[in-house]
């Protein structure tokens, strides 16, 4: 085998990784951003709750949650272990990203809602028109970070048996006792995906920034 | 006889066992301007929110007109529209244009179409003489600018009365007066407001009538004359005499 097979073998498994960080990271987004409105507005009972699905996904190793996710899920449904790992890896960012979004709705603060309200929007408005395009800005830094951690931690269902990145890299390194080659492809790999997203969502930033003088 | 647009009958505040104020009567007549002075936690902030309804008086009657505000089955958001806010620290949307905080309100609560909202927006912006700031952003603005935008975007859902808290207090000296200036022209142009200010100058100027508040209670009210030249109580004269004293000399220094 020759040093561009090597690579593309191991490279080809870059469709799985994005397409687990594709379906991870935006349900982990929809499931916090419900989440955090709801910890943020939705009263004292709602936000304990909140904070306990925090707590908890937050406690736990995402490989073993990975495992308990996989079995629970699988036991129930017929689910392939792309979707049930990519589900699972979801669920888990989804805690981070309810705090992400939650700091974020936090910090544009009760005054601009009160403000809004002033002008007779109703509570839904003033949070849809005021509150959540201020706090989208606000999450951009801090959920870039959680992108690269999703990205890294897509390589987990390896262990479900997922032919991304890591498997392949372990299954060829394995076959052609070039261990070292393997992960170093691989690792070259994950770099250039996060490296690559980042650099994206700073244009955005950068983009999206509300024009003031300095 | 003038009309009440706003009575308030005893109203009384309590943050848990912290009475505000107590058993407070207040009206204020179509087209008046109503100064509200005293000193610092004395609840001035509290009342004019308990007027929009941003917190819950806890005992007591609000009307606007003769619709009573403060009934049970009153939707907030519809006595919104017709009161008019102006915040001590602008509290523009900061990540909206001049015109897109003024549009704000018309677009998603009076449902005007884009074209009608942008030209009812740049009459308002106008009339506090910004129509060449609208595109600017919050940050790219004066705070006297910032605070004349805020105006704008309570006039625009054409209130029925505007109720202003410290509206120039968190300004640097040189930029008051133009702020001061834009709501001297709306009492002339016959807006009713409630204004709560330590500027004593525009209230002996504006003002109709001037309600000295002191721990929850109204211990005087009355022209300015009378307040500031015949007060009935020494309380009164001490605070007038105090608060001209501290802000006054500002004043006739930028004016
Ligand atoms: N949300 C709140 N919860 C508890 N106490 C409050 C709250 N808002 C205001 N207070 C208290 O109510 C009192 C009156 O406050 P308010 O802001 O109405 O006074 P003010 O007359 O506007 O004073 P200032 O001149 O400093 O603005 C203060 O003692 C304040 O601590
Ligand atoms: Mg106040």
């Amino acid at each position: 085998m020759d040093f561009g097979q090597f690579i593309s073998y191991i490279a080809s498994g870059t469709v799985y990784t994005v397409g687990v960080t594709l379906i991870a990271l935006p349900s982990g987004l929809l499931i916090g951003t419900i989440l955090a409105l709801l910890y943020v507005y939705g009263g004292k009972a709602a936000a304990r709750v909140m904070n306990l699905y925090s707590t908890v996904f937050r406690g736990i190793p995402p490989l073993v949650l990975l495992f308990i996710l996989f079995f629970a899920v699988t036991r129930g449904i017929n689910l392939s272990a792309f979707w049930a790992g990519s589900l699972s890896l979801g669920i888990v960012s989804s805690a981070y990203q309810m705090e992400i979004v939650r700091g974020a709705l936090l910090s544009v603060s009760g005054d601009q809602l009160m403000a809004a309200r002033a002008i007779g929007m109703s509570r839904l408005q003033s949070i849809r028109y005021v509150v959540l395009p201020q706090a989208v800005r606000l999450a951009i830094p801090p959920w870039s970070n959680e992108a690269a951690i999703v990205i890294k931690d897509s390589s987990l269902v390896y262990a479900l048996g997922v032919p991304e990145i890591l498997r392949r890299a372990q299954l060829i390194g394995a076959s052609s006792q070039r261990y070292l080659l393997a992960y170093l492809s691989a690792a070259v790999i994950y770099f250039l995906l996060v490296f690559g997203t980042t650099r994206l969502l700073a244009v955005l930033e950068k983009k999206l920034t509300i024009p003031s003088n300095p | 006889m003038p009309e009440p647009i706003l009575t308030i009958k005893n109203l009384t505040k309590k943050y848990g066992e912290n009475v505000i104020f107590q058993h407070l009567d207040l009206t204020v007549n179509e087209g008046d301007t109503i100064v509200i002075i005293g000193p610092s936690g004395t609840g001035k902030s509290t009342l004019l929110r308990c007027i929009n309804l941003l917190t819950r008086p806890d005992e007591g009657q609000i009307w606007l007109d003769d619709m009573e505000i403060t009934a049970k089955d009153c939707d907030e958001d519809q006595v919104r529209q017709h009161i008019g806010m102006v915040f001590q620290n602008f509290l523009l949307f900061n990540h909206l244009t001049a015109l897109g905080n003024v549009k704000l309100g018309l677009s998603k609560v009076k449902k005007m179409s884009d074209e009608a909202a942008t030209e009812k927006a740049m009459h308002e912006l106008a009339r506090v003489g910004l129509a060449d700031r609208a595109d600017h952003y919050p940050g790219q603005l004066s705070g006297g600018q910032q605070q004349r935008v805020g105006i704008a975007r309570a006039l625009a859902m054409d209130p029925r009365i505007m109720l202003f808290d410290e509206p120039t207090s968190a300004l640097d000296p040189e930029l008051i007066g133009e702020v001061l200036e834009v709501m001297r022209q709306l009492a002339l142009d016959g807006m009713t407001m409630l204004v709560v200010t330590h500027e004593m100058g525009f209230a002996r100027e504006v003002a109709d009538r001037i309600v000295f508040m002191e721990k929850g209670y109204i211990v005087e009210e009355g022209s300015p004359d009378e307040m500031f030249n015949h007060p009935k109580f020494p309380r009164t004269r001490e605070f007038l005499w105090k608060i001209t004293e501290l802000y006054g000399k500002k004043e006739t220094d930028t004016n």
